[in-house]
């Protein structure tokens, strides 16, 4: 662990990047015209996002990289996004129960970066934290209404979460990075923010007659990049194959 | 060449004058995204601070910046990005508010939608989606003229 506060504005970073690239992957295909132009609005605030979190990562490295550097020439060991947000989009149920577990979180953790002793975090967090908010109204209201849907929303809904609560549990485990960034008053002790998350889980699953598993059996190994699943070499064939293919290739 | 460094005022004068890219019925002034504006010895620093992160328009709002202040003849320009305070719509100038209505899209307003429809004043409105064409709006419809209109959301 070199350098913590880079692997940490990675872990950020990623987060918003391979998401912000799974949702985007509805683009023209969504249910609705009004869901894909909302998926793909989502989409475009975690990329912003992302080239702030990336580009500082870039800075503080001190290696002359950027963020797009970053973004598409590192390979999957590299990466350092949580697993949930690599997951499949699945159905369109999936995908807005998939961005409601991470909103949910995202939204208490730039809450708190608000709060951070690195200005230039507190800044991009405080950015962030706007268009989260908004993201979160928009998954919850839209996880609460499949839910409390049809026989066959609910149905869904409820296949979504059991296939997607095992991924919740590693946004909220500490390892080194996480103790040195708290340490030195960057980022909370993510075990810290975990009771409100469930406060907030819990209230719109139930109005989602939807029932929360048993396990808290949880997955991990994307945010220290030891070990990611099998989907997120896919998602960056997809993602990188143009600067791979013609390194530094600009328009 | 200029020979005497011009105003500020001057300068938000003609920075009032450049359209929004992608909203060109108010200008980037109305927006309120242009934060400062400040002579740095010889160079003109001009702080802005972006509507939404991921935004496309920014880098066309710099661009037009740098070129309408280089056309007036100001040859060292410094665009200085500002992400605190994050914008507000609590920022768009009034005359930017009656604009925007005045095309069509009605305004963004404290209590979370929109006050009437901008076409036919009708208050019997409902919302499509809490997204759209922009990252700045949303989609709303009129019950009566049936007529569907962008939102300015209000963040």
């Amino acid at each position: 662990m070199t350098q913590p506060l880079f692997e940490f504005l990675c872990r950020l970073g990623d987060n918003t990047l391979v998401l912000g690239h799974r949702v985007s992957e509805w683009c023209g295909v969504a249910p609705v015209l009004e869901e894909d132009i909302a998926l793909a609005n989502t989409a475009l605030d975690l990329i912003g996002q992302t080239t702030l979190w990336l580009g500082l990562a870039g800075e503080i490295e001190g290696k002359g990289r950027d963020a797009d550097a970053l973004a598409y020439h590192r390979d999957v060991w590299d990466f350092r996004n949580l697993l949930l947000v690599e997951q499949p989009n699945g159905d369109f149920g999936q995908t807005m129960m998939r961005q409601f577990l991470f909103d949910a979180w995202h939204r208490a953790y730039l809450t708190a970066l608000k709060d951070s002793s690195n200005e230039q975090i507190a800044a991009i967090a405080e950015k962030s934290l706007k268009e989260v908010t908004y993201h979160l109204e928009r998954s919850s209201d839209t996880v609460i209404g499949l839910g409390d849907g049809t026989d066959e929303s609910h149905r869904r809904m409820q296949n979504a979460l059991d296939r997607l609560y095992p991924y919740v549990g590693e946004m909220f485990i500490a390892d080194a990075v996480d103790n040195e960034m708290a340490h030195q008053g960057i980022a909370p002790d993510p075990a810290s923010l975990r009771s409100a998350y469930d406060a907030h889980l819990d209230r719109v699953l139930r109005d989602a007659t939807l029932t929360r598993p048993d396990s808290e059996f949880t997955h991990k190994g994307g945010k220290t990049g030891v070990r990611h699943s099998e989907h997120l070499g896919h998602i960056l064939t997809q993602m990188q194959w143009l600067q791979r293919a013609y390194p530094g290739a600009t328009w | 060449m200029v020979s005497e460094k011009p105003s500020l005022a001057t300068i938000w004068a003609w920075l009032d004058d450049v359209p929004d890219p992608e909203i060109p019925a108010i200008s980037l002034t109305d927006l309120g995204v242009i934060r400062d504006v400040a002579w740095q010895g010889e160079t003109l620093e001009v702080t802005v601070t972006p509507t939404y992160s991921g935004c496309p328009a920014t880098t066309i709002i710099n661009l037009d910046i740098e070129t309408m202040l280089r056309s007036k003849g100001i040859e060292n320009v410094a665009l200085k990005r500002q992400l605190s305070p994050a914008w507000t719509t609590e920022w768009l100038s009034e005359r930017g508010k009656q604009r925007l209505e005045d095309y069509g899209i009605a305004p963004p307003r404290i209590a979370g939608g929109p006050q009437h429809c901008p076409r036919c004043k009708s208050k019997d409105v409902e919302r499509i989606s809490q997204f759209g064409s922009t990252p700045c709006k949303a989609q709303w419809r009129c019950k009566d003229c049936l007529e569907p209109f962008d939102y300015f959301k209000c963040i």
